[in-house]
């Protein structure tokens, strides 16, 4: 049986992690708002993105020789997996679901005998898949010093894989990172980037009415659009992931404030059971002195 | 009839300029100048460093991009690019320090004629800003 004084002890250090963690919970919640602002405000890029590669797509006639980051270079041998992660923990399940997620691509890839090439961008990734695929991984890219998310460290991930595909380097690329849903739902996501999968169409073919004009040409825009196309695409994984981490941090925050709280609370049960238990102790001694007198 | 249509410019971090009352822009693409008007074919083109001009009704406003992609369609112009600034909050230290790093890019010899002639025009317009 702990002492009264160890009891004490335990509370008062429950109470200050209690601290700590509401403090984390609030700046979360802060920065959520925030994250979850811009990832909005940057969804009309890669909307009007898609749209334009869509239409341009549906007006290419010669199919063979469409651009390689289109269609694909014909092989799928090499496979270049994104893991994008956060630079923090203490944020609940956010990095596991995606290295899990990550996990079960690389091991489908490594039983069909392909070869398998891993960027990690944000250091918890690395640090999660090093021990098991070290080999595997080729890059490892962090932006710790920014402060917000910018377009600007998105282009440089896609500069790079822009410059491996053009060295032949791989032949399919897929991105992995959390889809923010709502605060307590982020889903692990999946997504190929190289070669484009189809884009989908969801209206219906309305006819001929959107035959565009094209200058220069379609090859040459679309070989123009595509290198944009796969930053945009990761800056939008991106935005995603930092309100994904903002919200599943401010869920666990959440949750370890409300868990210090139920420590404490049993602990002071606890506490004031044993101070009782004292008194009664020490009142027995003193009546059972005073009867023998 | 009105002879006004719709602009949006937006930029991967947020949307930059939406308009709904403009007659006429003047977009640097790739191959020169074009000025759209109200009721133009659909056209998709990419732009070269150049500023686009915009008039609206009441005021003409003007911005330097870098590179991007323009679609028009339905009366509407999307202008999608990456580094855009308003001519009027030109920042000096910004244009200067473009001018110099596409001059050193330029410097460099193993550059393609289309890269070359690119920069060069790059350079030519932001000295233009700066004389301004």
């Amino acid at each position: 049986m702990p002492s009264l004084d160890d009891l004490r002890k335990r509370i008062t250090s429950v109470k200050s992690t209690q601290k700590i963690t509401k403090a984390m919970k609030m700046v979360a919640a802060a920065k959520l708002r925030k994250a979850q602002e811009n990832a909005e405000k940057g969804r009309p890029y890669s909307e009007k993105m898609n749209n334009v590669i869509l239409n341009l797509s549906k007006s290419i006639t010669d199919k063979e020789n469409a651009p390689k980051l289109l269609v694909g270079t014909g092989e799928e041998k090499v496979h270049l997996c994104i893991v994008l992660t956060a630079d923090r923990g203490l944020c609940g399940g956010f990095n596991t679901n995606i290295i899990k997620k990550a996990k079960s691509y690389f091991e489908k890839t490594i039983s069909e005998n392909k070869t398998l090439k891993i960027i990690t961008v944000g250091s918890k990734g690395y640090d999660q898949l090093k021990r098991q695929y070290k080999s595997y991984i080729v890059e490892n890219i962090s932006f710790k010093e920014s402060k917000n998310i910018n377009y600007f460290d998105a282009d440089k991930v896609g500069k790079i894989i822009i410059e491996k595909f053009e060295k032949n380097e791989f032949d399919v690329c897929a991105i992995f990172y959390n889809k923010f849903k709502n605060v307590i739902t982020q889903i692990p996501q999946e997504q190929q980037i190289v070669p484009l999968n189809e884009v989908k169409d969801d209206k219906d073919d309305s006819g001929n009415d959107n035959d565009y004009e094209f200058e220069p040409d379609e090859d040459e825009i679309l070989s123009n659009l595509l290198p944009k196309n796969i930053s945009t695409q990761i800056f939008k994984a991106m935005l995603e992931n930092s309100a994904s981490e903002q919200g599943s941090r401010m869920t666990a925050m959440d949750n370890a404030t409300r868990n210090a709280g139920e420590l404490v609370d049993r602990l002071t049960i606890e506490y004031n059971r044993s101070r009782q238990a004292a008194i009664t102790k020490e009142l027995i001694e003193i009546i059972s002195g005073a009867e023998s007198l | 009839m009105s002879n006004l249509f719709n602009i949006d410019i937006v930029n991967p971090e947020q949307s930059f300029l939406s308009k709904d009352n403009v007659f006429e822009v003047v977009i640097p693409a790739v191959e020169g100048e074009i000025g759209i008007l109200k009721d133009h074919i659909p056209i998709i083109s990419f732009l070269k460093p150049g500023i686009i001009r915009v008039f609206s009704e009441s005021e003409e406003q003007s911005f330097y991009v870098e590179d991007g992609i323009v679609e028009f369609k339905d009366n509407t112009l999307s202008v999608l690019t990456s580094s855009i600034f308003d001519l009027k909050d030109a920042d000096k230290n910004f244009v200067s320090e473009s001018i110099s790093s596409a001059e050193a890019e330029l410097s460099k010899d193993n550059i393609d004629d289309q890269k070359r002639f690119l920069l060069n025009h790059k350079v030519e317009v932001l000295k233009s800003i700066s004389i301004n």
